[in-house]
């Protein structure tokens, strides 16, 4: 995954904190990974995970291994990992702040593992508003107690509103107590946009001052950037954890390499109908039902760095292009303002079968070495543009896609 | 007497506190408070009309597809379009799996828990197999020492009346629920892309186009979800309501009962959907059509800058956190009022409403439950706890065999190649437009008013608004703060009973408990051992 192209990197801090995905775990720190990627599984595998048949187990270690990009050869590594999470479940401190829990909804529909088995039998999550028993004072001693064990894995679900009184738990506020337990967690987990860069309720004129985790709190947080979290990207993020006890390595804006290395665009099961210039022009049309490119009804993907095509979502039954829909780009720094006209054709992409383009179809699509350097360059003008989308409405209302509610 | 906050309320959506006063072990006063304001209706101002589609999804991750599909009605309305059947379809299935997904979560996920008590089932001494390795499980979980989302709860408090064998097969059957909830989910993101935040019914229908694949992959997941909900869910509730009857007489509320309807049949005509709309007032069971443009909201109590209740196509929203002070301003959640009363909303309203329009199902269903629980021929049992649990139970009945059907008559449609999902429309330089529809917790409302193409104004009112509306102008409270009145409480450092009528509403906001003694003010957090 190194020669993964990605953008580049912005701070030099955040590059100190990175590490390679790939280093040998030392024995020191996990005795069951000496035999690293070469035992097959053995029953005794299986002890600590008790509840799950062998069949299950493997599909589970399968699948966290294709997803974080290990092959078989890294099946018996995680299930290592498992069994000794398993034997000793890591605590999780999962903290909403200003979330509307549609990543704790992600969290609900992983399947391998699935959330009874992540959470009750993988991890200890010893504080999670949404699904824990205990309520008001009872729950506040449980996260107190948590605080003070400390060595837990922080989830930060929700932007942190930065105005005095407006978002408060248990009377206090939020961006205080986020203080007082980033400071305690040996690895600090944003999921999803809000947490990230503040998300949609942080859109112009942002009225609660949201802000992101790292830069409310002055942390270093492994971003799981998209709207909400792909839940395979957060178990795939957690499991990869546990397996290195390591922060991944991480892209200029926070996020994990490994899944957030390339754009949508690039990796889109409809990229050949782009490079071919065969769009659709109107939902609901014929070339719609063709599955052709969404380019011109608005797709954000050529601007967008993430995985949705290859992880899907919800036990891999779809993704937003694969349903027909274009992409809004949620998984981006700064959306939704940088997205704001969702249905508007993003700019500064160079599109085959488009009159006043320089590069045809064949030059973008053939050399992924060019696609890349297509996508950055329209990634680059999209921030760069910083439109003020409610002074300035755009104005390619000539050639705006049809059938997305303007007049043709 | 003494004062009990529960900051936070945990399993629900969101941020909620609450704070009662107990007199003579029962709830005399209560103050419901929303503590998160984010501010969606401001930032949607200015923006392009169908970004709210996505936007106001965001408002809630738990029913997105209620938002999505009441910003798509809201935007259809200022067009004047509707879209064709397909795409009226698809949304039907999108919508009908994430309120089976959504019920089948809060009932084993969140509220379940106040009546079953997973310590006990311990003591349980199953015959089955399948029972015994639960037992298993959940014994090695709990000798772990490490009870992750079980701890510290209120185990072993004297409200929980069921023997260990029911608990232990409530223990088994939230565990299925987990895999049941995803799988609903599922059935929304084949149609819809992703869920939560599904992409592919804008204003104009669907963006996606159903194929006989779709339904091929969809029809399985369904038809088992419905054989679950009516050989588990069902089942479940009415095993477990017999040792609650007492609820049936707690946490009333109002009784007044507003639904805008949902689920659409071709007509578009709210009091022909599925689920009609309607209100009914003051527990009488006589169904009145609902206009709304008698809604208003009223800021009095919440952190705004105070004015006139309005109606919220020209409401306004300004923030003005003042301090937290319940006997003047103490909440983010405005006040909405159907003229001037409170009204709950909810399956309850929706199961009320239809019931007393003379829904031939949801009359039957209602009626057998009720001599079921041996209270047949007294409907007025349902305002309270157990109705409202009861209505959510066979409303996911009803909804589950309504989509079914949906998805068949997507499947007939294509065989009779009537494929269309979406229709064309010009964005119109001025106008309004209101999305009425139900979201699983209750009636949501958004209104939208568009002036030069793009967004002058977006008021949403969310089901929990109407739930947890703070007292208005006139001092009258709002559904929940009612209906805690006359709850018992029975250990004041252990308020079980609180949460029990709080979680009934099913609130889409989030808690935590501390004591206030009325007398010194003095804020004491409760140990329990």
């Amino acid at each position: 995954m190194d020669d993964t192209p990605h953008r580049p990197t912005k701070s030099p801090v955040i590059h100190q904190l990175n590490r390679s995905h790939n280093t040998n775990i030392t024995a020191a720190r996990n005795p069951f990974l000496t035999r690293f990627g070469v035992a097959p599984l053995r029953k005794d595998d299986f002890a600590g995970v008790p509840s799950l048949s062998r069949r299950d187990f493997v599909k589970l270690c399968g699948m966290a291994a294709a997803l974080l990009g290990l092959g078989s050869a890294g099946v018996p590594r995680i299930a290592d990992a498992l069994v000794t999470a398993a034997s000793q479940r890591p605590s999780v401190v999962w903290l909403n702040f200003a979330s509307d829990t549609g990543c704790t909804e992600a969290l609900i529909k992983a399947s391998y593992p699935n959330a009874a088995q992540l959470i009750l039998e993988i991890l200890s999550l010893d504080f999670h508003e949404t699904i824990m028993a205990a309520a008001g004072a009872q729950a506040e001693e449980l996260l107190e107690q948590a605080y003070k064990r400390g060595d837990y894995i922080l989830i930060i679900e929700g932007g942190i509103p930065t105005k005095k009184g407006y978002g408060m738990i248990a009377r206090r506020e939020m961006i205080d107590i986020g203080k007082e337990f980033a400071a305690k967690a040996k690895a600090i987990i944003a999921v999803g946009s809000c947490a990230t860069y503040g998300g949609a309720p942080s859109g112009d004129p942002n009225p609660a001052g949201l802000k992101g985790v790292s830069e409310a709190l002055g942390v270093q947080s492994i971003n799981l950037d998209l709207c909400p979290v792909n839940e395979g990207i957060l178990v795939a993020t957690i499991v990869d954890f546990l397996l290195t006890q390591r922060i991944p390595e991480l892209d200029g804006h926070g996020r994990p390499k490994i899944f957030y290395g390339q754009t949508i665009h690039d990796q889109c099961e409809r990229r050949a109908h782009f490079n071919a210039g065969r769009f659709v022009e109107r939902f609901g049309s014929k070339e719609e039902e063709l599955g052709y490119c969404l380019y011109k009804m608005g797709c954000k993907g050529p601007d967008t760095y993430a995985n949705c095509s290859k992880f899907r979502y919800n036990d891999r039954v779809s993704w937003c292009i694969g349903a027909g829909a274009p992409c809004i780009g949620c998984g981006e720094p700064g959306w939704v303002d940088k997205f704001a006209g969702f249905y508007e054709r993003l700019p500064g992409v160079k599109v085959p079968g488009l009159e006043g383009v320089e590069a045809g179809a064949d030059k973008i699509g053939i050399a992924a070495g060019v696609a890349t350097a297509a996508g950055i360059a329209a990634h680059a003008i999209g921030t760069a543009k910083k439109r003020r989308f409610k002074k300035e409405p755009p104005s390619e209302k000539a050639d705006a896609p049809a059938g997305t509610g303007k007049a043709r | 007497m003494s004062r009990i906050t529960i900051d936070p309320i945990t399993r629900i959506e969101g941020h909620l506190a609450l704070e009662v006063e107990v007199q003579d072990s029962k709830v005399k006063e209560a103050w419901a408070s929303g503590t998160l304001f984010r501010g969606f209706e401001i930032v949607l101002k200015g923006r392009d009309p169908r970004d709210a589609y996505h936007i106001s999804q965001r408002i809630c991750g738990v029913c997105p597809t209620s938002h999505a599909h009441a910003a798509s009605l809201c935007l259809e309305d200022a067009a004047g379009i509707h879209p064709p059947d397909n795409g009226r379809l698809v949304r039907n299935v999108v919508e009908g799996a994430q309120f089976l997904h959504s019920h089948i979560l809060w009932f084993y996920q969140l509220a379940a828990l106040d009546f079953v008590d997973v310590v006990s089932a311990l003591q349980a001494n199953p015959k089955e197999q399948y029972l015994k390795d639960v037992k298993a499980r959940l014994k090695k979980f709990v000798d772990s020492g490490q009870l992750g989302p079980f701890a510290n709860a209120y185990w072993g408090h004297p409200a929980y009346k069921l023997p260990p064998d029911l608990n232990l097969l409530a223990v088994a059957h939230y565990l299925e629920a987990i895999d049941k909830q995803a799988q609903a989910s599922h059935i929304s993101a084949i149609f819809g892309g992703r869920m939560p935040m599904t992409m592919t019914t804008p204003a104009g229908g669907s963006v996606h186009i159903p194929t006989v694949d779709d339904i091929a992959n969809i029809m399985p997941r369904l038809l088992e979800l419905k054989q679950w909900v009516e050989d588990v869910f069902i089942p479940d509730v009415l095993a477990v309501a017999p040792y609650y009857l007492d609820y049936a007489g707690i946490g009333k509320g109002p009784a007044n009962f507003l639904s805008w309807g949902v689920f659409d049949d071709p007509s578009f005509d709210t009091t022909n959907r599925l689920l009609p709309s309607g209100i009914v007032m003051d527990g009488s069971l006589q169904a009145q059509e609902v206009d709304q443009q008698t809604v208003t909201e009223d800021v009095t109590r919440a952190w705004y800058k105070n004015g006139e209740p309005v109606h919220p196509s020209v409401g306004v929203t300004e923030p003005e956190f003042t301090e937290w002070d319940v006997e003047n301003k103490y909440t983010w959640a405005k006040a909405p009022r159907y003229g001037e009363y409170p009204m709950e909303t909810g399956a309850l309203a929706r199961m009320v409403v239809a019931y007393a329009k003379g829904h031939e199902t949801a009359k039957k269903l209602i009626d057998d439950t009720l001599t079921a629980l041996g209270v047949g021929g007294k409907p007025e049992v349902l305002f309270s706890v157990v109705g409202r649990i009861a209505a959510r139970a066979l409303e996911t009945k009803i909804i589950a065999d309504a989509t079914v059907g949906w998805a068949q008559q997507i499947l007939e449609n294509i065989k009779n190649g009537n494929t269309a999902t979406f229709t064309d429309y010009t964005m119109p330089e001025q106008a309004q437009g209101a999305g009425l529809w139900e979201a699983p917790r209750g009636a949501l409302a958004h209104w939208n008013q568009i002036e030069g193409g793009r967004l002058a104004n977006y008021q949403v009112i969310t089901p929990t608004c109407w739930n947890i509306s703070p007292r208005d102008g006139k001092g009258v409270q709002g559904p929940i703060e009612e209906a805690l009145i006359g709850t018992p409480v029975e250990d004041p450092k252990r308020p079980l009973e609180i949460l029990r009528v709080a979680h009934s509403f099913d609130p889409c906001l989030a808690c935590t408990v501390h004591v206030i003694d009325p007398h010194s003010n003095e804020v004491y957090k409760i140990r329990v051992a």
